[in-house]
């Protein structure tokens, strides 16, 4: 905050509100669908105990969630934002079906 | 935002934004979370009646489930926890649903009755409030976990920001003018315990994860959360209700083979069934030394008294997440390093409350421009909360002495005075002059809270509460010490504008 307090106050009272709002909106909602499935997919496939899967991507699930939100506002324009975080979602939709997760019945 | 910017600019707009939206939940949450490092402390304080005595804790245990087969012989579970010098009373829960209520009484350990002690929550308030402020429990973790993970994105922000980092660390220009004064506290507090800042948001999320982010539970276990415990070693697996009633072993003789076994006595035995032929008895030992919140745990059959199970080894990763949760608690920590925690959570409650003030003091207005409505709320929330909420806690602990003892709903009472204490002095500071707000908002919580030491002396007067008392002692001076700050500072910009005014006569 200290060098941008000031600039960031006669910036933000110029800038389209909107877009604004749909920044915050994207991060929350968008990081925290891609922190989900990331989550999911990391149980697993990842190595060891199926226990441990789940612990270790529980732990990292935050961190996704962070590192998605800081993208959204760091991120040149929002359509760049919103294409990414959608980008990886779908990736990890399919990475998800590969590894089973959307059948029925229990898991291996 | 949409115009084409550096990632410096934008992650300033991210923290300042995300600082000040969760600000006020935050205080409060640093607050009674700090002080939950000495919830024991604060609960024997609070239940001066209970003394500790060195009672069998095997014989306190069946007086305690005595207690809880007249008061419920067809629950669900029991769990009883054996006293200690930390929590001299016998805590018993029981409860017939899995969703609760969960009912709770203390019990004398002598006689297995209800304690003849005053009703409070004691050092639980200050505890849950930290992540349930007092809501449903559903409503109220998830609020706190999302101010928690715009906590950490707004730590993050905050450190690609501020790039000066080390350099500013020894920098602190109290005179050169207000904001740069705020700015240089701000700094200072955020980033002398920065690793203990991002360690404590990050591992209470870790905490709450099971009800804020289940999808590895969902997806790999199909939301079978108890199978995921157990296979993950931190459950002994449970076992279903035969359907037909067994006599059950006294509970102390189960006990005393946990006591055998563990070379020490549980921190908690749960009866899961009672008085069916398949009830089973889990013992819950304190976590081995180490950082991790791990409890041994050892299942007894409650009608043989033949031990079922115990809990599995943890894994790395089960470990590490375990090992978080530890770290976060402090349940590890001996005294000295408690009290750095301590030290640690009143620097992140400084964070908070001194980039609550910069926001204000960074959006004055110079010379006669009228303040707008945003600003004057953030004001009115940064006033009804940093000094608001002291007094809240003044008022919880004045009526744990005040209130007569028997009053019907006591514990009720406690709480109820907290909020209001809390709204009543956040309502005053709208009233007071803007020149001395901060003064007479930090002022009244000061001297309420000078006041509980000496309510405590004239009506209890036991020496071992003295060292609540002088903690207290030190939080009203220290609050009163702001006030005089805040005072001063009136004074110094009142002799600038003096010189000011001459020199432009002159």
């Amino acid at each position: 905050m200290s060098a941008g307090a000031g600039s960031a106050r006669g910036w933000a009272a110029h800038t389209d509100r909107a877009v604004v709002a749909a920044r915050v909106i994207l991060a929350g909602a968008g990081g925290y669908a891609v922190a989900a499935l990331a989550t999911g997919w990391l149980a697993l496939v990842l190595p060891g105990s199926r226990a441990e899967a789940v612990s270790a991507a529980t732990i990292a699930s935050f961190a996704i969630m962070a590192a998605a939100v800081i993208w959204v506002f760091a991120a040149r324009t929002l359509a760049r934002a919103a294409l990414s975080l959608g980008l990886v979602a779908a990736l990890l939709s399919v990475g998800l079906w590969l590894a089973g997760a959307f059948q029925t019945g229990a898991p291996a | 935002m949409n115009r084409p910017q550096s990632v410096r600019q934008s992650m300033a707009w991210l923290h300042t934004w995300s600082g000040l939206v969760v600000g006020w939940v935050l205080f409060a949450v640093f607050v009674t979370g700090t002080a939950s490092y000495y919830r024991a402390e604060i609960s024997r304080w609070m239940r001066p009646e209970l003394v500790h005595s060195n009672l069998d804790p095997a014989a306190a245990v069946t007086r305690a489930a005595a207690f809880l087969q007249t008061t419920m012989p067809d629950a669900l579970g029991w769990s009883i926890r054996p006293p200690s010098t930390e929590n001299p009373a016998v805590e018993v829960y029981w409860w017939r649903d899995p969703a609760g209520p969960y009912h709770h009484a203390l019990l004398d350990p002598a006689t297995g009755e209800q304690a003849n002690v005053r009703d409070t929550q004691g050092g639980d308030f200050l505890y849950r409030f930290h992540f349930e402020l007092n809501l449903p429990p559903i409503w109220g973790r998830w609020i706190v976990s999302a101010c928690a993970m715009i906590l950490f994105i707004a730590l993050i922000s905050g450190i690609i920001t501020h790039r000066r980092i080390f350099a500013d660390f020894f920098t602190f220009r109290r005179d050169r003018s207000a904001q740069r004064g705020w700015l240089d506290a701000h700094n200072v507090a955020g980033v002398l315990a920065l690793p203990f800042h991002l360690m404590i948001v990050y591992t209470g999320l870790v905490t709450l994860s099971s009800m804020v982010m289940p999808w590895a539970e969902m997806t790999a276990y199909r939301g079978d959360l108890l199978r995921y415990y157990a296979e993950a070693g931190l459950m002994v697996p449970g076992r279903p209700a035969a359907g037909r009633p067994g006599e059950a072993l006294p509970l102390g003789a189960i006990v005393t083979r946990a006591i055998a076994a563990q070379s020490e006595t549980p921190e908690m035995v749960v009866v899961s069934s009672p008085g069916d032929a398949a009830a089973t008895v889990t013992a819950y030992f304190v976590e081995l030394p180490g950082l991790a919140h791990l409890h041994p745990q050892i299942a007894y059959d409650a009608v043989t008294g033949a031990e079922i199970g115990r809990v599995g080894e943890a894994g790395t990763a089960t470990r590490t997440g375990a090992v978080m949760v530890g770290i976060h608690e402090a349940h590890f920590a001996a005294a000295p390093l408690r009290f750095l925690f301590f030290l640690c959570g009143v620097m992140g409650a400084a964070t908070v409350a001194s980039g609550l003030v910069l926001w204000t003091v960074a959006r004055a207005p110079r010379g006669a421009k009228p303040e707008g409505l945003g600003l004057r709320l953030v004001r009115f929330l940064n006033l009804g909360t940093i000094g608001g909420l002291p007094a809240g806690l003044a008022a919880y602990f004045l009526a744990n002495r005040l209130l007569p003892v028997n009053l019907a709903g006591r514990a009720d009472w406690e709480v109820r005075l907290f909020f209001l204490a809390w709204i009543a002095a956040a309502l005053a500071s709208a009233f007071y002059a803007r020149t001395r707000a901060w003064s007479l908002t930090l002022a009244v919580p000061g001297i309420a809270v000078l006041a509980i030491p000496a309510v405590d002396a004239l009506i209890v007067g036991e020496a071992r509460f003295l060292g609540f008392d002088a903690a207290m002692a030190v939080l009203g001076l220290l609050l009163l010490v702001g006030a005089r700050l805040a005072s001063r500072r009136r004074l110094v910009r009142r002799r600038t504008e003096a010189i000011l005014h001459r020199t432009a006569e002159a």
